[in-house]
């Protein structure tokens, strides 16, 4: 008859000894060893901006809408392009109207509350146009804070959300730092830029790089050392937005100024 | 319309699709479950500690703390855009989620306070279900109220005195295991809000400290002017009833109204939790101010410019620094503890307005704010339930239950009672 005691030292041993082995044993990620396997470079979206090549006419925000079927009307959008104005006494003005869906039409900037402020062509430092979209973090606080799990980050990085399993909480809208997130006004659910993922992995383009006529817009595979993006972003100077959150945003700008909020 | 643009006003430069998404269902939704918190652990004080002079309060603040449970969850519910779907949160909780364990630990919660509740009532309910049990021609009033109560038993009908002391035992266990989870189910709200680290308002280690805080301070505030209102309502009451009677002859005192002691009793606990609410938001405030992050520029705006009434006149001033006064003064009169108790309550909503609100009324640019304004005639649902009449709604509820509940768990022992026990 076994006493407790031993019963508990033998245990113990036991688990000691069985461990040792299993250790030499890694835990194998079948995706991981099928990645591994086949050879070619996995795929992480990204999109690279050229501020510089931006004139700020709206067509990509215009194409976005009616690619994603965001109410034309609605005051949200996936996209937008913001326009900023920095004057020579160091005021930095900046606006966003409609999201830049019709361009920017006046030289007014937009102050909300229906004001509008005239700034004359001689007091201008330097202006430039920003267009801005779902920067598809790699550390993403908007899956982080869904309760439900409805938003998820996609094996190639790009964010997406379940409309089927959204409760429309707003805890994703709250937690994004870019804003970019809002809710649809027809599916009443959490909405964001996809990088037109429906495209993507197709083959295609997203809709806003498709419509910019000056090629300010470009997405591109980083994992492939060929992909013309992916060299520019990895041998140009590129900035980042916000990058004191911790979010790790995949979205580079080329010409990005101090003053980009 | 997009959902929020209705009661959003932009200024300067705000980006295209921000605008007040958690409106007036979120600011009730921590003042509510502060509420709950708060009475939970104002009834603690006597079974845990012995708090002998809070022992007609700890009874009432209870099954306030019960009624006001099921009140909590629904402003949250009812901001949802799709509120058929919120059983996703206890169905596939994603746990990363500050607010996925909101199901298990509300559970958890209501659990313990209805465990509680039951010990505590248990042998009124026998003590009803029997003679009705034995009862021959009931009644159909009779047959549901015999139902209901020999439901609640559950099957234990021994009320011996040693059964009862086991009780007394348990609802010393249970009240002790609650008070932690209490503070839990609150601190857990104020991480909700805390852990947002996009907003430069919220994010403060700080957050669940200064909730549970002020979540204790709101709870006792209700429990006392809620105590206050019925006993004087029951007072008045019997006054008519007796007068009517010709029972002239019995004093006002006799029929049992509000004891003072408890009051005064009650009125420093609040005070001493107040203390410690204000000295922890003034600390948070502080301490932005000497930091002086990135984001300090536009939080200084907010507070000491756009939002200043809100903070410094409604919220420190009327909420916190006069009742401070009021309660704090010798020969403290009930008149003046309803006036008190009543502005602490106002000024604790008003801190959760300023946290909520507050944190959304400046852009995520940091170069432009956003104003808030509240629906006040609803001319649709979602304007309905994100104005006024929805904030009504919420806090009326506990009212309501409060006065179901108090059928079935009678709160004010009855007069022949109370001389039983002297």
């Amino acid at each position: 008859m076994i006493n407790r005691r031993e019963f508990l030292k033998n245990t113990v041993k036991g688990i000691a000894c069985a461990a040792l082995p299993l250790a030499a044993f890694e835990i194998i990620d079948p995706k991981k060893l099928f990645a591994d396997k086949s050879g070619k470079p996995g795929v992480r979206w990204v999109f690279l901006i050229d501020t510089y090549k931006c004139v700020g006419c709206g067509f990509c925000v215009k194409a976005c809408k009616n690619e994603n079927e965001i109410p034309y009307d609605a005051n949200v959008t996936r996209t937008w392009v913001e326009r900023y104005v920095v004057t020579k006494d160091g005021q930095v003005f900046a606006d966003s109207p409609k999201g830049a869906r019709d361009g920017f039409a006046t030289p007014k900037i937009d102050m909300g509350l229906g004001k509008y402020q005239e700034i004359k062509n001689e007091d201008i430092k330097k202006a430039y146009f920003v267009p801005k979209l779902c920067n598809q973090c790699e550390n993403p606080p908007c899956v982080q804070v869904c309760p439900v799990g409805a938003t998820y980050q996609a094996p190639d990085g790009v964010v997406l959300v379940d409309r089927k399993w959204c409760i429309g909480c707003g805890y994703c809208i709250m937690a994004c730092p870019y804003g970019v997130r809002f809710f649809h006004p027809v599916y009443k659910t959490a909405e964001k830029c996809n990088f037109c993922y429906h495209r993507i992995t197709k083959g295609m383009k997203p809709a806003c790089v498709q419509a910019c006529p000056f090629g300010a817009r470009l997405i591109g595979n980083i994992k492939d050392p060929d992909d013309p993006v992916a060299k520019i972003i990895m041998t140009e100077r590129v900035g980042i937005l916000k990058e004191e959150y911790g979010t790790k945003p995949q979205v580079f700008y080329l010409g990005i100024d101090k003053e980009v909020r | 319309m997009v959902h929020g643009e209705l009661w959003t006003l932009k200024e300067l430069f705000v980006y295209p699709n921000e605008y007040i998404y958690w409106s007036v269902q979120i600011v009730m939704y921590p003042f509510m479950t502060g509420l709950v918190a708060g009475a939970f652990v104002l009834s603690s004080l006597y079974h845990v500690f012995g708090i002998k002079q809070l022992k007609d309060m700890a009874r009432f603040a209870l099954v306030f703390s019960f009624a006001l449970l099921f009140a909590a969850p629904m402003p949250l519910l009812f901001h949802l855009m799709q509120p058929f779907r919120g059983m996703h949160v206890f169905m596939t909780p994603h746990f990363t989620s500050a607010i996925a364990a909101f199901g298990i630990v509300f559970s958890g919660y209501g659990a313990i306070v209805a465990s509680e509740l039951w010990f505590l009532y248990r042998k009124r309910f026998v003590e009803v279900s029997l003679p009705l049990k034995e009862k021959k021609d009931k009644t159909l009033l009779e047959w549901i109220k015999f139902v209901i109560f020999c439901t609640l038993t559950l099957g234990a009908y021994d009320i011996s005195e040693e059964s009862l002391k086991r009780d007394e035992k348990a609802i010393k266990i249970l009240a002790g295991v609650g008070i932690p989870v209490a503070c839990f189910l609150h601190g857990y709200a104020g991480f909700i809000f805390g852990s947002v680290k996009a907003n430069a308002l919220w994010m403060t280690p700080l957050m669940p400290v200064i909730f549970i805080m002020s979540a204790i301070v709101s709870g006792i505030a209700l429990c006392l002017l809620t105590y206050i209102v019925t006993m004087e309502i029951r007072k008045f009451v019997a006054v008519r009833k007796r007068s009517r009677a010709a029972y002239r002859f019995q004093t006002r005192e006799e029929i049992g109204g509000v004891e003072i002691n408890v009051i005064r009793m009650t009125a420093k606990y609040l005070l001493f939790f107040l203390i410690f609410a204000i000295s922890l938001e003034l600390l948070d405030l502080i301490f932005r101010g000497y930091t002086a992050v990135k984001s300090w520029d536009v939080l200084r705006t907010i507070i000491y410019e756009k939002d200043f009434t809100n903070i410094f006149i409604l919220q420190y001033t009327i909420g916190n620094l006069i009742p401070f006064i009021l309660l704090l003064l010798p020969n403290l009169s009930i008149k003046r503890a309803v006036v008190g108790v009543a502005l602490v309550l106002f000024g604790v909503f008003m801190m959760r307005w300023n946290v909520v609100i507050g944190g959304q009324a400046f852009s995520l640019s940091f170069a432009g704010y956003m104003h808030y304004h509240m629906p006040i005639i609803p001319h649709d649902w979602e304007t309905f339930k994100e104005g006024l009449g929805g904030a009504v709604s919420i806090f009326v509820m506990p009212f309501v239950l409060f006065w179901i509940m108090d059928k079935i768990f009678p709160v004010f022992g009855s007069d022949k009672e109370k001389r039983a026990t002297h």
